[in-house]
């Protein structure tokens, strides 16, 4: 159980059009951990955790070779909306429905089914208490969402994707849009979660990387062709105080990017 | 037209204090073109108050004009009984009322539908299309082009359209007929619930359908859930627009609805006559001496197209208000 792989990659390649974002990724991410996947801008780190969910799919030109794996099961087998059931996703800025916090919450459930007020608002409320909103929202659920500042934005959203049960979470930086205070709610947050859920999370901010991480894959893009690679992955702590590769150290240390 | 005197007056810039700038540093050329430049801007301002001006004038005028005039025969009788024709028409306008209540309710009930559903699909299923080969896309070219030829096409023509293919015994013949009328007063405004609906489809923020496909929700669910609601002040719009254009246009309707004074007895009475208000005042203007009972027609129709005005943006932003939650 403690280290049951939840997804994996197995020489993924991703090509939008002509150009070669991601070549060779193979990687195995541990059940119930936070992984953190860093690197330079531009090396396709937020193109590989919108692999998970398949909301490349959106992109129109985009072509992928190998395997990406869902526990067992192929996910570009699976149906897409089965797919990202089970692999929820918080974006980099909040993105909350104009519409009242409880129906923002609601909004995944009831797409799934579930019409039973009383469990909708069970749902409602577990999900804003484990995002650590509950109490700040509890005495009106039905103000605007877009009434909330942008750190309870994005708390509202992680309850949003919490509401749906998935088995994953993936965070394309999800804090890149707040202030200091609410991102440590959010990654103080995000380590209540991993008991739960599998978590991935992007970051560019390597301290975040170095706090919130159990294991952390450092993305590197070609000299040449500018194809984003997974240039070493592993615990975290090691990778942060004994780096493998020279490229690494060379980025953790500040030397670029 | 007002002088140049009474033009400045007008003018809130002149408060702005241009002469305490401190421009002692300045060599006099600098000071004379910083001056010139000032008096051109005050000139080009002065016009820009001008046109303005004009265009709430003329508004006005027409308005104030139509409802003092015509308010002279406005009393509950004139609203309540049906005219009777005639040189100097007895009687009121209660009947074109009711024909032109029913015709827009008829109008909006077939087109609002087809006209957001065909946004819908141009916005988000036909764009995703339009990257491949074949024939699909190829078809939402001209579903595209036709909509933007259909909205210059001439209302008159829409008409002789809806004349030939619903009135005429020679193809649906349903004659002269609330029917025929709704039908082609569809095709009318089709074009106008068409655009403003893709405009607003379109405004709605890319994030909302990827939080929405994040979570699990179909296509389907994302348009109609959130995509819809987020759009509704502006789809609302366009329904508005239509609104006022089926109470405003005569010609199509003389030519599908008739001109009968006998009002449809009663929602669903499609296959009777009517005579719509726009047209009942064309009728007094040209047919009888009632002129003053033309402007009073003229004066509820515009009161009439005030209320719809408010009654929807009210209900619109109810609507908004709720979905958004507080």
């Amino acid at each position: 159980m403690e280290d049951e792989v939840k997804l994996g990659t197995e020489d993924y390649s991703l090509f939008y059009g002509d150009f070669q974002a991601l070549r060779d990724v193979s990687v195995d991410i541990l059940a119930n951990h936070i992984t953190a996947i860093i690197g330079p801008s531009g090396c396709g780190k937020s193109t590989f955790i919108r692999t998970f969910n398949r909301m490349n799919d959106l992109i129109s030109g985009v072509s992928v070779e190998g395997k990406v794996l869902l526990g067992e099961r192929d996910i570009f087998q699976m149906d897409a909306v089965e797919l990202r059931h089970r692999v929820g996703m918080v974006f980099q800025s909040p993105n909350p429905f104009p519409k009242s916090v409880f129906d923002n919450v609601a909004y995944g459930p009831v797409a799934h089914g579930v019409r039973d007020r009383a469990e909708l608002a069970e749902l409602v409320e577990r999900s804003l208490r484990d995002a650590a909103l509950w109490d700040e929202v509890k005495d009106d659920l039905h103000r605007s969402a877009l009434s909330l500042s942008g750190g309870q934005q994005q708390r509202l959203c992680i309850a949003r994707a919490l509401a749906v049960e998935p088995e994953v979470i993936l965070m394309d930086e999800p804090a890149s849009a707040l202030d200091p205070i609410a991102t440590l709610r959010i990654e103080d947050l995000i380590e209540t979660l991993k008991e739960d859920y599998t978590i991935v999370i992007v970051t560019h901010n390597m301290q975040q990387a170095a706090r919130a991480s159990d294991y952390t894959a450092f993305f590197m893009m070609d000299q040449e062709d500018r194809a984003g690679y997974l240039a070493e992955y592993g615990p975290t702590k090691s990778l942060f105080t004994n780096p493998q590769q020279k490229v690494t150290e060379d980025y953790i240390t500040g030397r670029f990017g | 037209m007002s002088s140049d005197g009474s033009l400045s007056s007008v003018v809130p810039f002149e408060r702005s204090g241009e002469r305490d700038v401190d421009d002692g540093g300045l060599e006099p050329g600098a000071k004379a073109s910083i001056a010139r430049r000032h008096l051109i801007q005050k000139i080009a301002f002065g016009f820009l108050w001008m046109a303005g001006f004009t265009a709430v004038a003329v508004l006005l005028a027409v308005i104030l004009y139509v409802l003092l005039r015509g308010g002279r025969v406005i009393d509950l009788e004139f609203l309540i009984t049906p005219p009777q024709g005639g040189l100097s028409d007895v009687g009121g306008i209660s009947t074109t009322i009711i024909s032109t209540v029913y015709l827009v309710f008829w109008v909006i009930a077939i087109a609002a539908p087809l006209g957001v559903m065909a946004a819908i699909f141009l916005v988000e299923y036909a764009e995703e299309m339009r990257g491949g080969m074949g024939i699909v896309p190829l078809l939402v070219q001209v579903i595209r082009f036709a909509v933007e030829l259909l909205a210059g096409v001439p209302s008159i023509i829409f008409g002789l359209f809806g004349y030939a293919l619903f009135v005429s015994a020679q193809a649906m013949g349903w004659g002269f007929s609330l029917l025929s009328a709704a039908m082609t007063g569809a095709c009318l405004v089709l074009p106008v619930i068409i655009r403003a609906s893709e405009e607003a489809i379109r405004a709605v923020p890319e994030s909302y359908r990827r939080g929405s496909l994040a979570l699990g929700a179909t296509k389907w669910q994302t348009v109609w859930k959130v995509v819809l609601p987020a759009a509704a002040p502006g789809i609302v719009t366009g329904i508005v627009l239509s609104v006022g254009r089926v109470v405003s246009e005569t010609a199509v309707f003389f030519v599908t609805l008739g001109g009968t004074v006998r009002a449809p007895d009663n929602l669903f009475d499609l296959t009777s006559p009517g005579r719509s208000m726009a047209l009942h005042v064309y009728y007094l203007a040209m047919e009888t001496r009632a002129f003053d009972k033309a402007m009073g027609t003229g004066a509820i129709l515009i009161i009439i197209i005030v209320l719809i005005n408010l009654i929807i943006n009210i209900t619109s932003r109810r609507l908004t208000a709720k979905l958004k939650g507080r």
